[in-house]
């Protein structure tokens, strides 16, 4: 840290670092604004930097500043507009803050779907027939959903969630879908601890604990094959066909990526969004209220192809393990080409141990998967399922625990 | 800073053709006394670095390859179990104590690369490779060596770093990392090498590579890594292609439009990528190379 300007007197020295040290904290403070993980030591470095003779050189003030703050690709990528904004006073827009109501401007049409929506009633055959491995239970009780939603609304767990109109039993429907995504994620996490055991004689180590009988292999030592626990990678199809469900749906992601790190979020309608960092706020309004800003656009068709190739492409090496479930939230109606959505969904299913597509409307009466999305889709999933009521969403748990 | 140039003169002395950037972030390694995180594509010379690093420093390289299930007896150090049953026999009937004390002396001490970086005279690079290959556990073991550089043997004691090695981490993102590891580390993105680097680069490493075969080679890559592929080719794939294009001993590209096309199995390495790029998209983008 040592100045070696010799020229200036020592009051002017001062001066100047005290100017500059204040403009840097300003700067750490915009850099932790924008979502950098800016620390006290960073800080010290970014000091000890200027002191170094960087100052004088804004371009290489900004390289250095930018290895040092940044933390991750789209750190990398951004850093330098932030830079410029700051130091060379070059207009960029900043971060935008938004209040207010946010289950109100997340999802309106929860609240104000008309009452004049036709029931749905007893379908015919029960459309899990399509995948052999589709599990059972989760049949039978989507069943009952479907046969019951007409006539019991009091029965929350059992009502479709696009007829639910009244604010109060919305707010009740999303606590429930919280409350079973947490209650998913713990029992999916212990069951993993409980099944570690090991096969196969470590040969090492147990020379190693035997030193003390003289080299006599008394007690073995085995070697464990570590289990990864489950990774949920949670795709969630925002566009308007899907309003009435998102609600729920976000609700219930919230709740399974809260303080779980095995899963991740992504929200898409013409375009894909990343959106397990918005969902990790512990309070879901303040979390919803993040994510509306993203989902802007949201409403108008919806590009699953494009937005799974995107996913693929940029996402999936990162967040997808061997033992990682994909599972897609959608009505499958897709307004772009059907065939590219066919050759990423295969792209996809070689990734990934299973995909999980849940479409609520597959409850519906007459519903049948022609359109041409869910046709080019059906073949690479694995379980295709209804997901219009919580006891629906229930039955998925014993599913996947057994993967 | 001085010192900038100088390291990208020597980086380039030692084959690497580098960055203005990466030349910012090795002198910086060294100021701030903080390891260097590199990220990118698999193939974009992530490795080369730290060797073209040490080369740099005229020292030594230690490599850690990381791997799922990597534990500290493979990282770190392990005692050599068989010398030391071998002593246990050899003394059998000698007073306990004294046997204790040989077989948990330095000699029956295997190094692993972790050790052996922190216990050499002279600084070496430390390069552990692929770190999101590594357990979520070993990386915090990990974050420990490197702000403390130092490491307890409970027969032994505490060891302390003689020199504080240059450490590069790299990462291919199979994983995200820790916050707490990121931060700890400087961080640089290696992107794939524009046309110029990249003719600069095979002219270095590859022999009888003209000028403008090399840009030729360059540009057609480039070209290549637009198109819509599975698997982008890397810096190594370009090598190797310029390395067979020299041996079959092509002067220039539009001269064997035939043999550009047969050897693309350098670049492409899925069936699928290879079935996508066919004669015509091979003349097409031989078109655009000029």
């Amino acid at each position: 840290m040592s100045c070696c300007g010799t020229s200036p007197g020592f009051e002017e020295i001062d001066e100047v670092s005290r100017l500059v040290s204040a403009r840097l904290a300003g700067f750490l403070r915009t850099l932790r604004d924008n979502g950098f993980a800016v620390g006290l030591q960073e800080g010290q470095d970014a000091a000890s930097l200027m002191a170094a003779g960087y100052a004088a050189r804004p371009g290489l003030l900004r390289t250095a500043f930018k290895q040092l703050f940044s933390a991750r690709k789209p750190d990398w990528e951004r850093f330098d507009g932030i830079f410029d904004a700051f130091w060379l006073g070059k207009r960029v827009r900043s971060r935008s803050i938004t209040t207010g109501s946010a289950r109100a401007a997340n999802n309106p049409s929860l609240k104000s779907l008309p009452n004049s929506q036709p029931e749905p009633r007893a379908g015919g055959d029960t459309a899990m027939d399509q995948i052999p491995s589709a599990d059972e239970a989760a049949g039978e009780r989507a069943g009952e959903g479907r046969m019951e939603g007409a006539s019991r609304a009091d029965n929350l767990a059992e009502t479709d969630f696009r007829k639910l109109a009244d604010p109060a039993q919305i707010e009740q429907a999303h606590a429930a879908a919280a409350r079973l995504a947490r209650v998913l994620r713990t029992r999916l996490t212990r069951r993993d601890l409980a099944r570690r055991r090991g096969y196969r004689l470590d040969l090492r180590r147990t020379i190693h604990s035997n030193i003390s009988h003289g080299g006599v292999p008394i007690s073995l030592v085995r070697r464990q094959r570590r289990e990864k626990p489950l990774r949920l990678v949670v795709l969630l199809d925002a566009s308007g066909s899907m309003s009435m469900y998102t609600g729920v749906f976000l609700r219930f992601i919230h709740g399974v990526l809260d303080e779980f790190r095995q899963a991740e979020a992504f929200l898409f309608h013409t375009r894909l969004a990343y959106v397990s960092d918005a969902m990790k706020e512990k309070d879901p309004a303040r979390a919803l209220d993040r994510l509306s800003i993203m989902a802007q656009g949201a409403g108008g068709g919806t590009r699953i192809g494009e937005s799974l190739q995107t996913f693929n492409r940029w996402h999936a090496a990162r967040v997808i393990h061997s033992r990682t479930c994909v599972m897609i939230v959608s009505d499958g109606y897709e307004t772009g080409d059907a065939a590219l959505l066919g050759r990423e969904m295969a792209a996809l299913a070689r990734r990934c141990r299973r995909i999980v597509w849940l479409n609520p409307m597959m409850a519906w009466a007459g519903y049948a998967p022609v359109a041409a999305g869910i046709q080019a889709a059906l073949p690479h999933v694995d379980l295709y399922a209804p997901a219009n009521t919580l006891n629906s969403l229930a039955a998925l748990e014993p599913y996947l625990a057994r993967l | 800073m001085k010192d900038r140039a100088e390291i990208a003169d020597r980086l380039a002395a030692s084959g690497y053709i580098a960055d203005g950037e990466l030349a910012t972030a090795i002198s910086l390694m060294q100021l701030l006394k903080r390891p260097l995180l590199l990220e990118g594509e698999a193939g974009v010379g992530k490795t080369e670095v730290a060797k073209a690093l040490a080369s740099v420093h005229a020292t030594e390289l230690i490599r850690l390859q990381c791997y799922e299930g990597l534990d500290q007896s493979a990282a770190l150090y392990e005692w050599n179990y068989q010398r030391q049953l071998l002593s246990i026999q050899a003394h059998r009937g000698a007073d306990a104590d004294a046997v204790e004390d040989q077989i948990f002396s330095e000699k029956y001490l295997l190094e692993r690369p972790l050790l052996a970086a922190i216990r050499r005279a002279r600084p070496p690079v430390l390069l552990i490779d692929e770190i999101d290959r590594a357990d979520d556990e070993f990386e915090a073991f990990l974050l420990e060596l490197l702000s403390d550089f130092q490491v307890s043997i409970p027969e032994l004691g505490t060891i302390v770093a003689t020199t504080i090695p240059h450490v590069v981490l790299t990462s291919n993102g199979t994983r995200e990392l820790s916050d707490a590891l990121r931060r700890r580390c400087l961080y640089h993105y290696v992107d794939y090498p524009d046309v110029d680097r990249e003719a600069r680069i095979i002219m270095t490493r590859i022999n009888g590579a003209g000028a403008s075969l090399s840009l030729q080679i360059a540009r057609m890559v480039e070209a290549i890594r637009k198109e819509e592929l599975r698997k982008v080719p890397g810096v190594a794939e370009t090598l190797d292609w310029a390395a067979a294009l020299v041996g079959i001993d092509v002067r220039d590209l539009h001269d064997a439009p035939e043999t550009v096309h047969e050897t693309l199995m350098c670049l492409l390495k899925t069936q699928e990528d290879r079935a996508r790029v066919t004669r015509e998209v091979t003349q097409r983008l031989l078109g655009k190379v000029a």
